[in-house]
Order: structure tokens, then C-alpha cells, then sequence
């Protein structure tokens, strides 16, 4: 039974309203293609995803609507999938304008994830797009009385081609299907333009959005407002599954603007005019919450993830015979790794605003799943998803499933409730106390080496929650209102353990866990970034007991890629790889010189999934002896993700991986006590600063007759490998547990002069 | 029990009422002003998102309380345009394409904005520390300090 709310002063709010006049209007100035498409009465806009008109619209003007169900959560995708959409319709690419994620006008492609925004979404929008071009070119052959080969078209006009019969006349897309539908379904084996005859594809067009973002004119989240909204804040239970005994206002009453509490089961919220009122109310508000002491010792989490039941065990992987091969090896090695819990880190909280009104909910949110978010709204209200609607504004980047969605349910739950549109801002301590997590990853390894040093036999287990049918997070509103939900899935974590090298025999498996200590999600590259930490970290291991150089090592085993040879020459000439001197020499080197400082490289290597983007690392380190700091000072990239959109916006984003990881690399560890989290603003869980970011060198591999694969992603995993390969490098101290903090470099350092 | 205050913002006088002096700056800004450079961030005063100039000196708005502002000068990412004509550092983020999501980026340049005036030709070094106190998450720092210096140049 839902628990039933509890409303103090609402009924007087809402008359107050009311009275002066608080009509509710939505003040933001939609898009015109927007606000077309969704006030025509009839027909309603198709978001089949299978309809040219469910990614297309071309206007009475020749201007085109791209429908696009991927959003763009500040990583330039807005400005590729323009590219994508200008270059196969071949229109000007200031002609195309691309609306994203509203649960009315876009297809559900599927939630923004898996660096897949490109490879999958921008794809279908390709393919839409070149289905739309040939329908058009025969649609003007009828109208100009011309044969279809003999015409072509420029900037999204249809005209003879160069040297055909002239005296045709042209038409314009405009006149062919402005303003109407092209009721066409999308034909996947639509011919697509030859990459040779690109002209807005593979250019490092400039971001639409940066010159918005830098003057103070673009809306976020957090700036769009609608007349007559309530500002929200929510007051979280003091430990994470506390219960709420009790709450008093009194307090609330005396500061100007107050309107009300909102409580429904565990779920507490504060109403308020104006946003400082919200706020001071939060902080003046009298909760008695129950004790609740049920997360595990810090201290002893990663006793706690190894004594935790497994559901159950899953192969993930499985060449040869490990069991017979591992006893024939000459030598085996174990290591076992683990990974801190990481928050999503928003620098701005997340935000969303939500009207019920004639029994319908609007919600605007930086989901980067307003498909799935509707569902779950509606799971969670007991409404039709048909009556509801998310509409995409982007926010603070989320690197995965952040608060957003959550922020959401709340402002749904309080606007329901209330009757009024209800903005919900997330303080700090909301975003870093009750965004999910990335959960702690343990992951243990076994190789066995022959007399040659190669590897003969390589066992992995990783140890992951368990997770349920559907891919999506609880909503925390309804969590805490208890309110019907599903669990919560972790994301894809078990991928990227599957090694890409050739091995002739390997056994990699997934130990799912009865449970984990916070409300999992995905975060930025998830599990792929732990695996691949392990799988390379781990490879290193073996190399330095070979013998061998860590860089030919692997590519010895890369031997059957081609790309991934290529991949790897260009990283060897980008790094200036040579075979180093062994450590011991370069110590004695720096004993002599009387420095404490340390320098070393690592590298690492992944094709992401074993199934796209290949990419190569060399991270350049230094290591304080004495401090046990770790300073990252150069980063080398060579990557390949097939064709690429806009080389800019990838090198971007590379960077942005590189600098983001480091962070989680070297310094980001979730804290908390038996109640709750403890690391709840950007002291108690610190990221990096410019004086600590390093450098980064990119060779990118463009391949425009290849299918072009994801990019938000697959530098990421590489990252704290490289790190702690090149700290093996520089010190002989190899690191297993991410966070690299000063004190376990020190520990390292201690053990291996001891 | 509401105050008025009066400060001159961007250049032009404002005169606010509000229901508490000691509100902070970013709120009368952003909800009474509807401004939408300065940023909530993290109301700490610890990532720098909502970083204004109050007599040409760089400070958080999100701990600034806005009677402190009675009578002075606040510059906002918006009053860096003058004529229409993009500020020098505006020119070079998008020159550079310093942006990912772009949250963070008006406590980055408001703050940049600050250093360039005290330092015409800072070093990488110095820009960094400049603005070791304003956070991104995107990873978008090596673009920024390229933008600061070419700001700097075309300025000099």
C-alpha cells in the first residue's frame, strides 16, 4: 500500500495562487518546428521509429526537424547529429535543427548510453535521412519529367546533374514534402552517400551551442522556469533507509514565501514561492528520522563485497581449457584488484520541472532516458504513459545515471500533489549523498605463463551486483514514498572482461552478488573501466614476470588485428615508446642523482568490448617518493572508432575521458558511515584540479568507409591501467586499488625497499 | 520586512527587493534579475559556478550575501559583451571549443576574466593556479587554459 500524503497548507497555497493571479502559463519559447508539431491538432507526429517521420520533418522553407530520441548531455552530439542529418539529405547544415528526447515528437532510441549515441541513434537518423533523399530524387524525376539518374542534389535542391540535358528546371525539398509528412517507412537498405563526396561529415564543425554557453543565453535545466511554479527542496532521511517518525514546520511558517511540506512515506519535501524560501525552509524544518545503521564498515568494504552471497556465476568468456592448462603452465601469478565506489559528480545538481494539469504530466528534465523515465513515472503514479510527457532541456553533464531522473520523480510526485508546477533543484548533498552509484568492483585473476613467457592460461572473476531484468534505476521518490518501482540494474558492468588478446585459453567470469552497499547505476564507461583496469593491469604483471616489454608483449597477442597493429604502431610513434631500461637500473640512476622523484610510463590497450573502438594509451607519471603523490603529466592516445563525425568534438571528448578518469584514478573514493554518505560536497569528495591535469597527445585513426563506433567511452577504461602500470614503471610498487591515493603509494613504497 | 538594494549590475542600475539581506547574491541574480551566466553549483562556495566580479574582484555569489552588494559594481558573464561585441575570452572559448557541457564555464571565465586583468600574459602555470578553484567534471581544463591564453593574446 502506497503510504498516503501528508500536505501541510496546500489548500491555502493553492487559492493563494489563485488570487494573484498565478496563471500557468509556460513562459519558454519553444522551437517553432516544436511548438508546431505539437500543438497541430491533427495528425499527431509519428514517433515510429521505424517512419521516416519519425526522425524528419522538412518545412514550407526547406528547413529540416530532426527528431532525435539520443540526447546530448554536453558532449556535442546535438552538433553530429546535424552533421549526420546535413550531409545524407544533403541540405545545408545551418538548414537542419534537432530536437531531442521529448517523449511526443522522438523516437525511443533507446537511453543515451553505451557510447552509442553515434554508433546506433545517429545511424538511424542516417539511414531515415537517406531513405527521405531517394523517395525525394524520385519524387522530382516524376515532377520535372526527368529520369532519376539523371539528377543529384545540392544544399536541398533537385536538379540535373552536371552534363546531363539541360532544360530541366529544378524543385526544392520544400516543394516536394514541406509541411507534409513523407508517410515512408524507413528502408534500411536505403542507399547511403559515398564518404568521398562528403562535405560536412568528418569536418570539425563548430559546436551550435558553445556560443550560447559562454555568454549566459542558453537554457539549462536549471534556468527554465514556468509562471507560477513552486520551488521544491527535498530533505532526505538523515541515514539512507531511515524512516520518518515525525516532521514540524513551525519553523517554516515564520520566513516569507513558505508554502508547505510535502511527506509521503519516507519521501520530505518543503514548498516555497521563491527558491531561498525553499532552501530556508529545508534547513528549518524538525525531522525525527529513526536510527538505521545498515551499510557496511568503511573500512572493511572489501571483506564485505567478498563475503557477500553470489546468485550466481556467468561466463563471460571461454576459449580452451583453463582447468587443464593452468597446471601445465611453467609459472602461474594471482592478483586480485578493487575499485572504489564513485559518484557521478555533477557540477551542477540535478534539477526538473514538473505540471500536472488536467490530468496529464508534463515533465522537463535532463533525463538521458525521458522514454524510460515515462514509464517509470508511470509505474510510480499509477498514470497511462500516454499521459505523460518528458521533455529533454540538457543539464550539468551526468556521465551516466546521475540524479537527473530522480530530481524528476520528485518535482512529478510534488506537482501531482500539489496541483501547481513544482521546480525541484537538488542541493550539493543531494547530488553527492543520493545520486546512485558505481558500485565497488573486486575482481580477482590467474595466469599461467609457459617456458617462453607467454601466456598459456588466463582466469578472471569479477564480483558484481546482481541486477534485474530491466535496465533502469530506481527512482529515489519512489523508493522513499514507496510507491510501485523495479530494482535497480547496474548497467552493462560485466562487459569489457572478455580479454581481446589472443590467449588459447581463458575463463572469464561474473560473480553476481546478492547485494551492494548504495543503489547501483552506471557511470562513465561502467564496469568497462574496472575490467579493463584489471584485464591491463594484470597483463602488465605478466609481461614484468616474462620479462618483456609490456608494449610488445600485447602485441604480440594482437598479431591476427590488423587495426589493432596499426593502432598500436601509431601509439608507439606518438608516445616515442622505447623498451625502457629495467627499473632497478633507472633506480639506481635516481639513488645516484639523489631525487625522490620517479618517472615511469605504462601502456594499455583495449578494442572496446572486443567488438569496436580500438584504443591505445601511454601514460606518462611521476612518483613523490617522499609524498607518495602521483602526478600524471602526459597522456597519448591513438584511437580509432571507424568513420568519424567530427574530429574535434571526438578529440574533446578523448580529452574529457582522460582528465575525468585521472581524477577517479588518483583521488575519488565514496565515503561513508554505517547511515549514510559522508562525501557530500567537493571537500569531503574532492576531483581533480587544473594544477594536476595532464597533458594529453591524440593520434585519431579517421576511417570513413568504416562504420563509425562510439567515442564517450572506451578512452576512459584505459586510463587507471596506464596509471598504475606506469607506477609500476616508475617504482617497482604495483597498485591494485583504485583510488592511487598518497597513502597506498607509500604503503607500495614501503613494502618493496622493505 | 523586504529590503530594497541598489548596486549597479552590468553597468546599468538595479534595485532589488527582497524578502532577506542575507540571501545569497546568486539567487537575486538568477531568480530576481533572470540572469543566467552565474550558476548553482554547489552553494559552498567550493566550485566556483557561480562566480561573479564585485568591484573588478572575483567572488562566489553562492556565499556572498546580497546586502554586501548595496552600492557597488557587479559584472556578470552577461555584462562581459560590450556593443554587442563578444568579450575577447568569449571569442577564444569558442574559438578553442573549450566547452562540453558547459555548466562550469562562467565561473571559468569570469575568473579568467579576473586573472587577465591583473596579468596580461600569464603563464600556462599561472592560469592553472588561477583557477585551481573552479572544478569541471567534463574534463574540458587543457581547452580552457588554451582559451585563457589566446584571450590573452589578442588582447595584449
Amino acid at each position: 500500500m502506497p503510504d498516503a500524503i501528508e500536505q501541510s497548507r496546500f489548500s491555502a497555497a493553492r487559492r493563494d495562487f489563485i488570487k494573484t493571479g498565478g496563471a500557468l502559463v509556460v513562459s519558454f519559447s519553444l522551437r517553432p518546428a516544436l511548438a508546431n508539431a505539437a500543438d497541430q491538432a491533427a495528425p499527431a507526429k509519428t514517433v515510429a521509429i521505424d517512419q521516416v517521420d519519425g526522425f524528419l520533418a522538412v518545412g514550407a522553407d526547406g528547413k529540416v526537424t530532426v527528431f532525435s530520441g539520443k540526447v546530448d548531455l554536453g558532449t556535442g552530439v546535438r552538433t553530429a547529429m546535424t552533421q549526420i542529418a546535413a550531409e545524407e539529405l544533403c541540405v545545408p547544415f545551418d538548414h537542419v535543427t534537432v530536437i531531442q528526447g521529448d517523449t511526443l515528437l522522438t523516437p525511443d532510441q533507446g537511453v543515451t548510453f553505451g557510447s552509442l549515441s553515434i554508433q546506433v541513434g545517429g545511424m538511424q537518423i542516417r539511414q531515415a535521412a537517406a531513405t527521405a533523399r531517394e523517395a525525394l530524387l524520385s519524387s522530382a524525376a516524376g515532377k520535372l519529367g526527368t529520369a532519376r539518374e539523371a539528377l543529384a542534389v545540392k544544399d536541398g535542391v533537385v536538379s540535373a546533374k552536371a552534363g546531363a540535358n539541360s532544360g530541366t528546371t529544378s524543385v526544392a525539398y520544400a516543394e516536394l514534402v514541406g509541411n507534409r509528412n513523407f508517410e515512408l517507412k524507413l528502408d534500411p537498405r536505403a542507399p547511403l552517400k559515398d564518404p568521398k563526396d562528403y562535405t560536412i561529415v568528418g569536418k570539425p564543425v563548430a559546436r551550435l551551442d558553445i556560443p550560447d554557453k559562454v555568454t549566459g543565453r542558453f537554457t539549462y535545466m536549471h534556468d527554465f522556469k514556468v509562471k507560477g511554479m513552486l520551488h521544491a527542496r527535498v530533505v532526505r532521511p538523515r541515514a539512507m533507509k531511515a524512516s520518518l517518525e515525525a516532521f514540524n514546520d513551525w519553523e517554516c511558517r515564520k520566513i516569507p514565501g513558505y508554502v508547505g511540506a510535502i511527506r509521503q512515506g519516507n519521501f520530505l519535501a518543503v514548498l516555497a514561492k521563491n527558491e531561498w524560501a525553499a532552501i530556508k525552509a529545508s534547513r528549518v524544518l524538525e525531522t525525527s528520522w529513526s536510527d538505521w545503521q545498515g551499510l557496511p564498515e568503511q573500512d572493511k568494504l572489501w571483506e564485505y563485497v567478498r563475503a557477500t552471497k553470489v546468485n550466481k556465476t556467468e561466463d563471460l568468456q571461454k576459449t580452451g581449457n583453463t582447468a587443464d592448462a593452468m597446471p601445465q603452465a611453467m609459472k602461474t601469478h594471482s592478483a586480485s584488484y578493487d575499485f572504489a565506489i564513485h559518484t557521478h559528480g555533477s557540477i551542477g545538481p540535478s534539477c526538473a520541472v514538473a505540471e500536472f494539469k488536467d490530468d496529464k504530466l508534463t515533465v522537463w528534465t535532463s533525463s538521458q532516458q525521458t522514454h524510460l523515465l515515462r514509464l517509470q513515472l508511470a509505474k510510480m503514479l499509477a498514470l497511462q504513459p500516454a499521459d505523460i510527457r518528458c521533455v529533454y532541456i540538457e543539464g550539468s553533464g551526468c556521465y551516466g545515471r546521475n540524479g537527473h531522473e530522480d530530481a524528476a520523480a520528485d518535482a512529478a510526485l510534488l506537482a501531482k500533489a500539489v496541483g501547481l508546477p513544482v521546480r525541484v533543484q537538488w542541493m550539493r548533498a543531494d547530488e553527492h549523498g543520493w545520486d546512485p552509484k558505481g558500485p565497488p568492483t573486486l575482481l580477482d585473476f590467474k595466469g599461467g605463463l609457459d617456458a617462453g613467457g607467454n601466456i598459456v592460461a588466463w582466469e578472471s572473476n569479477v564480483y558484481i551486483p546482481d541486477r534485474p531484468a530491466e535496465i533502469s534505476v530506481a527512482l529515489v521518490a519512489a523508493e522513499l514514498a514507496n510507491l510501485p518501482h523495479l530494482g535497480s540494474h547496474p548497467g552493462n558492468i560485466q562487459n569489457a572482461l572478455a580479454i581481446g588478446y589472443s590467449v588459447p585459453n581463458v575463463k572469464a567470469t561474473a560473480n553476481w552478488l546478492a547485494e551492494t552497499p548504495f543503489k547501483p547505476s552506471w557511470i562513465r564507461t561502467p564496469g568497462r573501466m574496472q575490467n579493463t583496469f584489471g584485464n591491463e593491469s594484470f597483463i602488465d604483471e605478466l609481461a614484468a614476470i616474462a620479462g618483456a616489454d609490456p608494449f610488445e608483449y600485447r602485441v604480440a597477442m594482437l598479431a591476427k588485428d590488423p587495426r589493432a597493429l596499426e593502432l598500436m604502431a601509431r601509439l608507439k610513434t606518438l608516445s616515442n615508446w622505447t623498451p625502457r631500461a629495467t627499473r632497478e637500473q633507472r633506480r639506481k640512476q635516481s639513488e645516484m642523482t639523489g631525487s625522490t622523484f620517479h618517472r615511469g610510463r605504462g601502456v594499455s590497450y583495449i578494442k572496446y568490448e572486443n567488438v569496436r573502438t580500438y584504443v591505445g594509451m601511454v601514460a606518462d607519471v611521476m612518483v613523490d617518493e617522499k609524498t607518495g603523490k602521483v602526478r600524471v603529466e602526459k597522456v597519448f592516445v591513438a584511437h580509432d572508432c571507424g568513420q568519424i563525425i567530427n574530429p574535434d568534438g571526438l578529440r574533446n571528448q578523448i580529452e574529457g575521458n582522460v582528465v575525468q578518469t585521472t581524477s577517479r584514478t588518483l583521488i575519488e573514493e565514496l565515503k561513508f558511515d554505517r547511515a549514510t554518505v559522508t562525501s557530500v560536497d567537493w571537500k569531503t569528495y574532492p576531483i581533480i584540479a587544473y594544477p594536476d591535469v595532464p597533458e594529453v597527445a591524440i593520434d585519431l585513426i579517421d576511417r570513413p568507409n568504416e562504420k563509425p563506433w562510439g567515442a564517450g567511452e572506451p578512452t576512459a577504461a584505459l586510463v587507471p591501467s596506464s596509471i598504475a602500470n606506469a607506477i609500476f614503471d616508475a617504482t617497482g610498487v604495483r597498485l591494485r586499488s583504485v583510488p592511487f591515493t598518497p597513502e597506498k603509494v607509500l604503503a607500495g613504497l614501503k613494502v618493496a625497499n622493505a | 520586512m523586504s529590503k530594497t538594494i541598489k548596486f549597479n549590475l552590468n553597468g546599468k542600475p538595479e534595485t532589488l527587493k527582497v524578502d532577506d539581506p542575507e540571501m545569497p547574491l546568486l539567487y537575486a541574480l538568477r531568480d530576481d534579475a533572470g540572469l543566467r551566466g552565474p550558476r548553482f553549483g554547489c552553494g559552498l562556495g567550493q566550485c566556483g559556478a557561480c562566480t561573479v566580479h564585485l568591484d573588478g574582484v572575483s567572488m562566489r555569489s553562492c556565499v556572498l550575501p546580497v546586502s554586501a552588494v548595496a552600492g557597488k559594481k557587479v559584472l556578470t558573464l552577461e555584462g562581459l559583451e560590450t556593443g554587442g561585441k563578444l568579450h575577447a575570452l568569449q571569442q577564444a572559448w569558442i574559438d578553442e571549443q573549450a566547452v562540453q557541457c558547459g555548466y562550469c564555464m562562467n565561473g571559468m571565465i569570469m575568473q579568467a576574466a579576473a586573472l587577465l586583468s591583473s596579468n596580461k600574459h600569464p603563464t600556462d602555470a599561472e592560469i592553472k593556479d588561477a583557477l585551481a578553484h573552479n572544478l569541471c567534471r567534463c574534463g574540458t581544463h587543457l581547452r580552457v587554459v588554451r582559451a585563457v591564453k589566446r584571450a590573452a593574446a589578442t588582447m595584449a
